[in-house]
């Protein structure tokens, strides 16, 4: 019989409840004793030398306990914070790596870089005392844009990075894709910009340094979505304290998106500011602060071509992207531009030959790292829009189109010419999926009708391929990872037959105290509510990589599997010793060890007992207990992939447009929980639309001020901006490599549905003549693209 | 300048001397340690911290604690019963899976409340008009929408039940 709460069934969260009665633990909902509280001084030019720090008048107002400057920092050794993946450039040379120091060390490089900390009594105190810091700077030109910082006169950010290149770097065989140009039938090039976002988890980062003297212990809790990341990275890199003497916690986390991945700044200063004080710091960002101070996403200019036969087979693609890294970079900027999105420039489609170039640039702008997607997006982006002009310019049907180019199934293994290697996927039946669900044949007569009521009506189609879980370690540190991409598990029996699982994965939003719980409670046949998920705490968990890339169940729900292999492995010598039976004369069947031919049988729990009451137990054989920890490094990268299309209304008086119909085929590979997969799927899609319609991060050319900065100019998408979701998936072609044929659902919709959006806002505009439009379709963009067009003629 | 306010939190009389700049919300997170109560912005956009005054949802950062003098103030804490019966707007959260994180939920739960009260019949349009104070940045509002309504439906059902 099927377990009830077991894999696939629609378990209702168990985290629910603390979060619906206000029980949730955030890191500012902790209130440690003796607490005191940082403000952030953060500087209001986008680029200035900083010639003298005045603290005097600050530090005799109220409250205040102590002031520090990066002086003090650069006093104490407390380094720079360090980028986790060196990227080499076309010539071998390595990536230039300019210092990223906690709080400003001389220069400012953009408007929010940490200028000094005020510690106070209260928060409110520290903020009227930051305001009496009188900093002398000394204005220098600023650049934002990533194209116009790699002009000859543009400003200079950091000496060590000439002509403010970080890398030029190159993937492919520019050879093959030139001769695939040279006999195509048909070349179709698009210049594309993909707009700068800020990730807006909800809950505003924030950090609680704590120092213990008595044993010199430090504790940070922090909004982390990998707490042995900041750890390694704060501890072994920043401040120079060993793991054994730093715990790092991530308690509840309200979203993180990327964009809590990262080791930032305050994490750094309130840890190192603790002992130095000798209370606990708290400081948690406004909302302005965040936007100020939280990595950015995406921000690519790129250049491209598609080669094409005469039948509409894609020869070839050539890309030049020019990537805005920001000021410094953040942890994992580097990896993004590149190896996250050069790698998934073949898409679905079996395009044989090619070559992208991509130049990383500093400018002075908030850092920009993985968000949602995380490259991703970008390819996606750039591929499908490419296909849809390909399809107009020669003529042909966009959906037909696209199947002749899709990778079938019978080809995988596939190797793409961009390095990746697809396990597993049926891209055919995702679009045979989706076709149905938005009636793609009765589109004309929604069009007409749509008409009649005066409204633009155009359909846009996205298939995306997405590369989950970077892995394995040995090949990402080959390409440059400073880091490993394991996961680790343990599955800890207790005599009585609960169980605790410690993951290194970070649940923050995602649901893993219900979905790990439900592979735990199926492979042992024991009631879920018997499961118990501890993750997101250094002094418990034995070490974790994190959430981030979907990687969750594909890396971490793997581990959990060979945790339970253990389990199970040793449990069935126990079984074998106390039913005096071989141990390969033991069957298991949901949780039930028995005897093969006979009625004699134990379960887990009566296993447990004995493994932790060992009197009728094989001690000569078998230490007691029944704790297993494993570590599991992926074979390969999963592949999710899928297709969404899109329907919109366009207003042509206003410019405003409506998604009204969208709908997401994909392959996840084996689904856990179709309830919380739904859930990531439909938020995903709303990334995805907000950086169509509404989402883009904008600064003054001139003076580098961030103008979208608050949820005033920063247009989140809200309830009644969107439509509710048709959804499918199929189960059909499981991942291969790892136990549990998963892929991973995390980042989907954001990667597939900008594009299908944006598909479809410039096919309703086709009749104007318009070919492309620049995220955001804002209505003024979209009313003044009409406006044009219309003059025009 | 210090002020002595006396409210009703929860159904229970607290009394308090706060600044005269605290915000109502900082007063429920700071003073009486309400925690589910949460701050996502700095500019009245987000939606996070809708509590409940006198029966109405209030942003609780852009009141002052001294203006909630005297009032009646039920926040995320308040809403289960006794025994830890959630209420319908709670459990329709849960059973349609109309929050991930839980950081935007509390906010999002009292503004359905209040939406359900003041709207005898709801209609998808209506829930995503209403709760456009209200930004959420995991669900997509999808389950969220479908929470609502089934929530409302059952409070109708229950305010049906009593009458």
């Amino acid at each position: 019989m099927a377990h009830p709460d077991g894999i696939g069934a629609r378990v209702r969260r168990r985290e629910d409840l603390r979060f619906l009665t206000g029980r949730g633990t955030y890191t500012d909902d902790i209130n440690r004793p003796g607490q005191v509280h940082a403000w952030i001084l953060r500087s209001p030019y986008a680029h200035a030398r900083i010639t003298a720090i005045d603290t005097t008048a600050a530090a005799a107002a109220p409250g205040v306990l102590a002031i520090f400057t990066g002086a003090d920092l650069a006093a104490d050794k407390v380094n720079g914070l360090p980028c986790g993946w060196l990227i080499h450039s076309k010539d071998g040379s390595p990536m230039k790596e300019p210092p990223h120091p906690a709080l400003a060390q001389g220069k400012v490089r953009h408007v929010g870089d940490q200028v000094a900390v005020v510690i106070a009594e209260t928060r409110s105190q520290a903020r009227d005392a930051a305001e009496l810091i009188t900093v002398d700077y000394d204005d220098l030109p600023a650049v934002v844009s990533s194209v116009a910082a790699l002009k000859p006169d543009a400003p200079l950010l950091h000496d060590e990075a000439p002509g403010n290149l970080c890398y030029d770097w190159h993937l492919g065989d520019l050879a093959a894709t030139e001769a695939a140009f040279a006999h195509a039938a048909h070349v179709v090039t698009l210049d594309v910009v993909n707009n700068r976002l800020v990730p807006n988890a909800m809950e505003p980062r924030a950090a609680i340094g704590e120092y213990d003297r008595t044993g010199g212990d430090y504790t940070l809790y922090t909004t982390s979505q990998n707490p042995h990341v900041i750890r390694l990275l704060m501890g072994a890199f920043v401040l120079g304290i060993p793991e054994h003497k730093l715990r790092v916690v991530a308690p509840d986390v309200g979203g993180g998106f990327g964009s809590k991945i990262y080791h930032y700044a305050e994490e750094a200063i309130v840890t190192w500011a603790a002992k130095k004080v000798g209370r606990p710091i708290k400081w948690t960002a406004e909302r302005s602060e965040s936007f100020l101070s939280d990595a950015h996403g995406r921000d690519h200019v790129t250049h491209a071509e598609l080669a094409l036969d005469a039948n509409g087979k894609f020869l070839g693609l050539k890309v030049s992207t020019v990537a805005n890294l920001g000021a410094y970079l953040s942890t994992f900027s580097t990896s993004i531009p590149t190896y996250l999105y050069a790698t998934l420039l073949a898409g679905q489609y079996t395009t044989p030959a090619i070559y992208a170039e991509v130049k990383a640039v500093f400018t002075n702008t908030v850092p920009v790292d993985a968000y949602r997607g995380a490259g991703r997006p970008e390819a996606c982006y750039l591929i499908e829009r490419l296909v849809d002009v390909a399809a107009r310019e020669i003529g042909i049907d966009k959906v037909e189109l696209r199947r002749r180019n899709l990778i079938p199934a019978s080809a995988m293994p596939y190797q793409t010419p961009v390095a990746l290697q697809y396990d597993s996927g049926d891209y055919v039946r995702n679009l045979d999926l989706a076709l149905p669900l938005i009636d793609y044949a009765g589109f004309p007569a929604r069009k007409a009708e749509a008409a009649a009521r005066g409204k633009l009506r155009g359909i846009g189609f996205a298939t995306y391929i997405e590369a989950c879980g970077i892995a394995p370690s040995n090949v990402a540190g080959a390409l440059g990872a400073r880091a490993g991409l394991y996961e680790s598990a343990e599955v800890r029996f207790h005599p009585t037959g609960s169980v605790t699982l410690f993951t290194g994965s970070h649940s923050h939003g995602q649901s893993h105290e219900t979905t790990f719980a439900q592979l735990v409670a199926e492979r042992f046949g024991i009631p879920i509510d018997n499961v118990e998920i501890v993750h997101g705490d250094t002094a418990k968990v034995p070490f974790g990589m994190g959430t981030y890339g979907s990687r969750s169940l594909a890396v971490g729900g793997s581990a959990i599997v060979k945790a339970m292999d253990k389990v199970e492995a040793k449990a069935k010598k126990i079984a074998a010793h106390m039913l005096e039976a071989a141990a390969s004369d033991i069957e298991v069947k949901e949780g039930k060890f028995t005897v093969a031919g006979t009625d004699k049988s134990l379960s887990i729990a009566e296993i447990a007992l004995s493994a932790y009451v060992p009197h009728n137990f094989p001690l000569d054989e078998l230490e007691p207990g029944l704790d297993e920890q494993a570590f599991y490094d992926p074979k390969n990268f999963t592949f999710p992939n899928g297709c969404h299309i899109c329907e919109v209304e366009i207003d042509p008086d206003t410019g405003v447009t409506k998604v009204v119909n969208f709908v997401a085929a994909d392959d996840f590979g084996r689904v856990i929980n179709p309830m919380v997969v739904e859930g990531q799927v439909h938020g995903g899609i709303v990334q995805g639309i907000g950086q169509a319609l509404h989402e883009n991060c904008v600064y003054d050319p001139e003076s580098g001020q961030l103008i979208t900065g608050s949820y005033m100019d920063y247009c989140m998408p809200r309830a009644d901006d969107v439509p509710s979701f048709t959804l499918a998936y199929h189960e059909e072609a499981p991942c291969t490599h790892n136990p549990l044929g998963v892929k991973g659902c995390g980042e989907a919709g954001t990667i597939g549905g900008s594009a299908a959006v944006m598909n479809a806002v410039v096919d309703a505009l086709a009749e104007f003549g318009i070919t492309h439009l620049d995220m955001p379709a804002s209505p003024e963009r979209v009313w003044q693209a009409i406006r044009a067009q219309r003059k025009a003629a | 300048m210090a002020r002595t306010i006396t409210l009703t939190v929860n159904g229970a009389k607290v009394t308090r001397e706060v600044e005269s700049r605290t915000l109502l919300v900082q007063f429920l997170r700071e003073h009486l340690e309400l925690t589910g109560t949460h701050i996502g912005c700095d500019t009245s956009q987000c939606g996070a911290c809708v509590v409940h005054v006198d029966g109405r949802s209030v942003k609780s950062c852009t009141m002052l604690a001294v203006q909630a003098d005297g009032a009646a103030v039920t926040t995320i804490e308040g809403l289960a019963a006794a025994d830890g019966t959630l209420h319908p707007m709670q459990a329709a959260f849960r059973e349609h899976h109309g929050l991930q994180c839980g950081f935007c939920t509390p906010g999002m739960v009292m503004s359905a409340i209040d939406l359900a009260q003041t709207h005898p019949t709801l209609t998808e349009t209506a829930v995503r008009e209403g709760l456009e104070g209200n930004i959420c940045r995991c669900t997509g509002y999808h389950n969220i929408v479908k929470a609502v309504l089934a929530g409302a439906e059952a409070m109708a059902g229950r305010a049906e039940a009593a009458e």
